[in-house]
């Protein structure tokens, strides 16, 4: 089986949101990059599946060389191939462009990649990429079994979960619940070591036309202190609630 | 050019969200003086969109009963084009934000999701929306002649606007699906965190599983959903889809009411976009009161049943 895991490159859960540029543009200093959360609960599942069933994984990020620390990881952790598809992605739309012409020439059975990305969370890349391909797609993936040429993909829905059966080739949207926190591997020496000596191609984009474009940034306007209601009057805090906040 | 709304049924009946993307799209449609229509599938009410200003709703027939994401964004894109729609309007349920992308691709049209605002800009039409999980706005231009615009929840809310409603059946040609239904599992009867007005969430404060009949009870009264905190999904106190924050499922209510939550940044990046945050801790220091807007510093075992009994009587009164 082959696999592909799309790789986006995203600021740390942690960090601090801070543009510059007048406010039109993400401000990257002091930022750690990690690989979007979405994507590795999707990449240490397809190393699971490789373990378990055997399979080769290649990892794609369409971007800059920015992303290539990150790609590393990417091998450290268990990928075979790494490939950076090279250009500056602007949108989604342009991306999963990118993505379908690469997979057209380069076809696999299985093509997983983060439900959204948490820096832009678009949630669209996925989606597009297998239409355009014309091939099943699962979003918010949160099971994936493979026998043979079909897959048993599961769901999270609003307040439950659906159970889908699509054949291969098709795309996933993973997410937390493909496999746990405690799961994710960290790359230790003998990984890190390895991936030096993967393959690691990049690849001329096709720049394709962007249909969106973030135009400015606005950060949320600062909060307001807390109203602490003392615990004994909890009256207080409903009647904040009806008459001031208008929710109840 | 038009405006198409895409309101989502469940179970034959319009799903909550319908009435506001119905409220946004009419409201766009006035804004740009073009005319506005509304597709729906086996939404037996689908005339109820007449209170929020929809005049015309095209029901599909021909699409499975069951939400099939192929199936129903390929209904989407064909009725588009045939009815020359250029503005596509669509909710942030989990459906929607499925088979949204779908629909994007198949009509080129320049998507956006999680938007908050009506446009203020429209040419070149930029929408504002929630990104880096909440912790900022961005506005996004959308340069295509077909946009498709997913409307976060609570973001616009409802605006009544009678006007009579006609229901015109339709087949569409065409409609495929690539995915089979082999199960699904709801709970029915209650609000889900995607489309309630209020969401109480509870954290590892509940000290167990066992003690989640409080924050029931609590929801129960306000008709709320119910959410939990990372750590509390993670030990399996509660299902893996009640997780709320920056890996789980984003919230964006008007109330979101957190007991025993500490507030780690990442839960505060999904829940940020929720409207008034209600916060009851055991410890002053929890960096959620920061985030917060109200507050109470004390046991959630003696503060939660002391707010479901007042605020039955509130309703009850009401």
């Amino acid at each position: 089986m082959n696999i592909l895991v799309c790789i986006s490159h995203v600021p740390d859960t942690t960090s601090k949101i801070n543009f510059k540029d007048n406010d039109t543009a993400f401000d990257t200093s002091g930022v750690q990059y990690i690989i979007n959360p979405n994507d590795e609960f999707g990449l240490t599942r397809a190393i699971w599946l490789k373990e378990k069933q055997g399979a080769q994984i290649h990892v794609i990020h369409v971007g800059t060389a920015a992303a290539d620390a990150t790609l590393r990881k990417c091998l450290a952790i268990g990928a075979d191939k790494a490939f950076r598809v090279d250009t500056v992605a602007i949108d989604g739309f342009s991306v999963a462009q990118e993505l379908a012409a690469f997979v057209e020439e380069n076809p696999y059975d299985l093509i997983i990649t983060g439900r959204e990305s948490i820096d832009y969370n678009g949630a669209m890349v996925p989606g597009m990429l297998a239409t355009l391909l014309d091939i099943p797609f699962v979003t918010n993936c949160v099971g994936l079994v493979i026998e043979g040429t079909t897959a048993i993909a599961e769901r999270e829905i609003d307040g439950g979960r659906e159970k889908l059966k699509a054949s291969l080739p098709m795309v996933i949207g993973g997410q937390k619940g493909l496999v746990e926190e405690s799961d994710l591997r960290i790359p230790n020496m003998r990984g890190i070591m390895q991936a030096r000596q993967k393959p690691f191609d990049v690849v001329p984009a096709q720049q394709n036309k962007a249909l969106t474009q973030e135009a400015a940034f606005e950060k949320p306007a600062p909060k307001a202190e807390v109203k602490l209601v003392p615990v004994d009057d909890i009256d207080q805090l409903i009647d904040l609630l009806h008459k001031e906040a208008n929710v109840i | 050019m038009s405006v198409l709304i895409i309101a989502e049924s469940e179970n034959n009946t319009l799903k909550r969200n319908a009435s506001e993307i119905a409220s946004y799209g009419v409201a766009f449609a006035a804004k740009l003086n073009i005319s506005c229509t509304a597709i729906t599938f086996h939404a037996e009410n689908a005339d109820t969109l007449g209170q929020y200003g929809v005049s015309h709703v095209a029901q599909v027939t021909n699409v499975p009963k069951h939400f099939d994401a192929h199936a129903y964004a390929g209904a989407v894109a064909s009725y588009a084009k045939n009815c020359n729609a250029t503005h596509l309007i669509i909710g942030t349920s989990a459906d929607a934000k499925f088979m949204a992308p779908i629909i994007a691709a198949k009509l080129h049209a320049a998507y956006a999701s999680n938007v908050v605002a009506l446009p203020e800009e429209v040419s070149p039409l930029t929408v504002k929306r929630s990104a880096f999980t909440n912790k900022a706005f961005a506005f996004t231009q959308l340069n295509a002649e077909i946009v498709l615009i997913g409307v976060g929840n609570n973001a616009f809310g409802t605006v009544e606007n009678n006007v009579s409603c006609k229901v015109e059946t339709i087949e569409l040609e065409g409609i495929t699906s690539n995915l089979e239904q082999l199960s699904i599992e709801k709970v029915t009867g209650k609000a889900t965190i995607a489309d309630a007005d209020v969401v109480v969430s509870g954290g590892r404060g509940l000290k167990g599983p066992e003690n989640w009949h409080l924050i029931e009870d609590l929801a129960e009264v306000l008709d709320a959903a119910t959410a939990c905190s990372k750590p509390v999904s993670d030990m399996g106190w509660r299902p893996h889809d009640e997780h709320v924050g920056q890996t789980g499922k984003p919230v964006s209510t008007n109330l979101y009411i957190a007991i025993g939550i500490s507030g780690a940044i990442q839960h505060l990046a999904g829940v940020n976009s929720s409207k008034v945050k209600v916060v009851i801790n055991n410890d002053p220091d929890a960096p959620f009161f920061k985030a917060a807007d109200y507050g109470v510093v004390g046991d959630a075992f003696e503060v939660i049943p002391k707010l479901t009994e007042k605020l039955k009587a509130f309703k009850a009164q009401a």
